[in-house]
């Protein structure tokens, strides 16, 4: 018989382990699903970790790297800071929506205007747009105690929605053709969020992720702020006793998860993506949640963990083209991770000891 | 614009059908929390309960065997979280959010090969003379008999939480799992049980939009139905026959809605599409003033020292 022993402190060596286990058996069991496919497993482990880094192409997917873990790691260190404090803000894809439909109709109404000035306002736009959709769920829970789980949830379908509304309404492009989505911002100079050195993969959004990890590293560990959302996560009472003003808190931290979210949006529509489209979306608002999960809610290890999740894309596209696995089966590969890391989360905070057989 | 196109009798009947995938699954998690344990992996389990309910249908030609497999479908899945919560001990809102999010990448994956096929129909009831009736027929005994098997559900579940001792050991756990454990009650394997039941009706509520309500199967064709349910838990405070009046009212809403599009109201689509995330948001926050109902320990790990 194995029992579980509560540690009295969570083991240091296992909380930087269990990541990395994790990570080695979804690389297991995602071959074995990739050999049930049908496909040969080491082909496709092989062709997702390793192609998009040191392959044939790797001169073209490293930039990719970049460009798609910048907008995980910037919804991630959001989101970590809530997850910390109990404040469980899972509509980071309904923010990311509206921080791009503020930044791109920001930029739009300017059109065809050419100023120095419309970019950043379009960041600032961004910013609100997502901090606006966040701050609806932390309002009702700091006015009305609703629950922010269900709250944050529903308003990704009521973004999804308006985010098909303005690509077919508002948002338009009038020279279209009567095609959905809107004027392309790679080709309005001013509203382009170009690549920063050509070639790199580098735009301001990355710059953005960056500042975040450095940010919310410093805000963590140097900061009263920091401190107090760690405390109402490991010790509600001890945090109450101490003063921290739980109404503060929900508003801060779904604020700031709120404008990451759309700033990572806008960044987005403005760059890599260009349009506001009714397929805008592709699901990095929910992958942020595992890659704040697997970079164990710190600054650093969700930096390390968005590069892991942008390199499963990409090398997931590549698996997708040269040996046809089904772009589902990257999904699957992603959640699977996530149960790993929660399941061997139990090395953490628990010592497993066999039982002695006698009766205490 | 032309409302006098709405038939109300239409109207009504299609609301039962469209309230069942919420009442089974709210139904399944009210147990569940009833339990003391919060499983968010709702949408995920309805998800692949709708595949593998789909593709048994398509598989077997029978319906019936179809819905089997969506409820064991849900349950397989919801043992996943069993192995997450209740045996590795981990934060049960996480677990429940990563059941979602494998589930919905599962079943895509599971579920490749069924676009665009039509499943064999289960085919309406239909009771002589009671069907018959003008208006009141139509709306009430002219259904599928899943639709049925939903609302006797909610009685049983009433009946058991109500007035059995296995409801009372049930609603002991969710209420003190420390005093529960005391009395010598399996904590840990009762647990199991309703996160289990609460999986497989989960699927069954999956199961029922992808063979009666589409029927068809498409990619993340739940759109959020179990999200709606959870938050249809809170509605009811935790009772079952108000979990049947809200998925009524649920249902009634996104009849409504859809009624409107086709009949050509101003509003544009989208904003008509939206209303149903709308009004459960706007219903939380008018009940969520009351948490008294809730169960004490929901969504507290338990550990057994000794």
């Amino acid at each position: 018989m194995i029992v579980l022993e509560k540690r009295p402190q969570p083991s240091k060596a296992w909380s930087y382990a269990t990541p990395l286990v994790a990570v080695i058996a979804t690389m297991v069991f995602g071959g074995i699903l990739f050999a049930i496919l049908g496909k040969n497993p080491i082909e496709a482990i092989g062709t997702i970790f390793w192609e998009p880094l040191f392959g044939e192409f790797a001169f073209y997917y490293r930039p990719q790297l970049l460009v798609k873990g910048a907008p995980l790691v910037l919804i991630a260190i959001g989101l970590s800071l809530g997850f910390r404090a109990g404040i469980w803000n899972i509509g980071a894809e309904g923010q990311y929506i509206m921080g791009a439909i503020f930044g791109a109709g920001a930029g739009l109404a300017f059109y065809p205007l050419d100023a120095f000035y419309i970019f950043p306002i379009m960041v600032i736009a961004g910013a609100f747009g997502g901090w606006l959709w966040a701050m609806i769920p932390a309002f009702l829970k700091v006015r009305f105690g609703t629950n922010e789980i269900l709250v944050s949830l529903m308003l990704v379908y009521v973004a999804e929605q308006f985010l098909a509304s303005v690509s077919l309404g508002l948002l338009k492009n009038p020279e279209g053709f009567g095609f959905p989505g809107s004027r392309n911002l790679q080709s309005y100079e001013s509203a382009h969020n170009a690549e920063l050195i050509a070639g790199s993969g580098m735009h301001w959004g990355v710059v953005a992720a960056f500042i975040a990890v450095i940010f919310s590293y410093i805000l963590l560990n140097r900061h009263m702020l920091g401190f107090h959302i760690r405390l109402t996560g490991e010790a509600p009472r001890a945090a109450k006793f101490a003063g921290v003003n739980p109404a503060r808190l929900i508003l801060f931290c779904l604020g700031l998860s709120g404008a990451l979210a759309g700033l990572a949006g806008m960044f987005e529509v403005s760059g890599p993506s260009g349009v506001v489209s009714i397929d805008f979306n592709v699901g990095y608002g929910f992958t942020a949640i595992i890659v704040a999960f697997l970079g164990r809610l710190h600054p650093v290890g969700i930096l390390l963990a968005g590069g892991l999740m942008a390199l499963t894309y990409i090398g997931g596209e590549i698996a997708q083209s040269q040996l046809g696995l089904p772009a589902a089966a990257i999904q699957v590969f992603q959640g699977m991770l996530l149960f790993f890391l929660l399941a061997f989360d139990l090395l953490t905070n628990y010592r497993i000891r066999a039982a002695r057989s006698e009766v205490a | 614009m032309d409302l006098g196109e709405i038939n109300p009798v239409l109207l009504l009947a299609s609301l039962m059908v469209a309230a069942t995938p919420l009442l089974l699954a709210a139904i399944g998690e009210l147990v569940v929390e009833k339990a003391g344990v919060l499983n968010l992996g709702v949408e995920g389990m309805m998800i692949v309960g709708a595949i593998s309910g789909f593709a048994i249908s398509v598989e077997t030609g029978s319906p019936w065997l179809g819905f089997v497999a969506a409820a064991i479908g849900g349950a397989v899945l919801s043992l996943l979280f069993v192995l997450l919560t209740q045996v590795a001990l981990a934060n049960q809102v996480a677990s429940g959010l990563a059941l979602t999010l494998f589930g919905l990448g599962f079943s895509a994956l599971l579920g490749q090969s069924y676009v665009g096929i039509k499943p064999p129909s289960m085919g309406d009831i239909h009771i002589p003379l009671i069907s018959d009736i003008p208006v009141i027929g139509p709306i009430l005994f002219q259904h599928d008999p899943i639709l049925y098997v939903g609302i006797a559900l909610t009685a049983a579940v009433w009946a058991t939480l109500k007035y059995t001792r296995v409801g009372l050991i049930l609603r002991a756990v969710g209420e003190n799992h420390d005093a529960a454990h005391a009395l010598g009650y399996k904590v840990i394997k009762i647990r199991i049980m309703a996160i289990l039941f609460g999986g497989a009706c989960a699927g069954l509520g999956g199961a029922y939009i992808s063979l009666i309500r589409v029927p068809q199967w498409t990619e993340g064709m739940t759109a959020g139905v179990g999200w709606i349910a959870l938050a249809l838990v809170v509605f009811a405070s935790w009772k079952p026959w108000r979990a049947l009046l809200g998925a009524y009212l649920f249902g009634g809403i996104t009849v409504l809605q859809l009624n409107l599009q086709a009949a050509g109201v101003a509003i544009p689509v989208e904003y008509l599409a939206m209303s149903p995330y709308i009004i459960t948001i706007l219903v939380l926050v008018i009940l969520s003033a009351d948490k008294s109902s809730a169960p004490a320990s929901l969504g507290r790990i338990f550990h057994a020292s000794h």
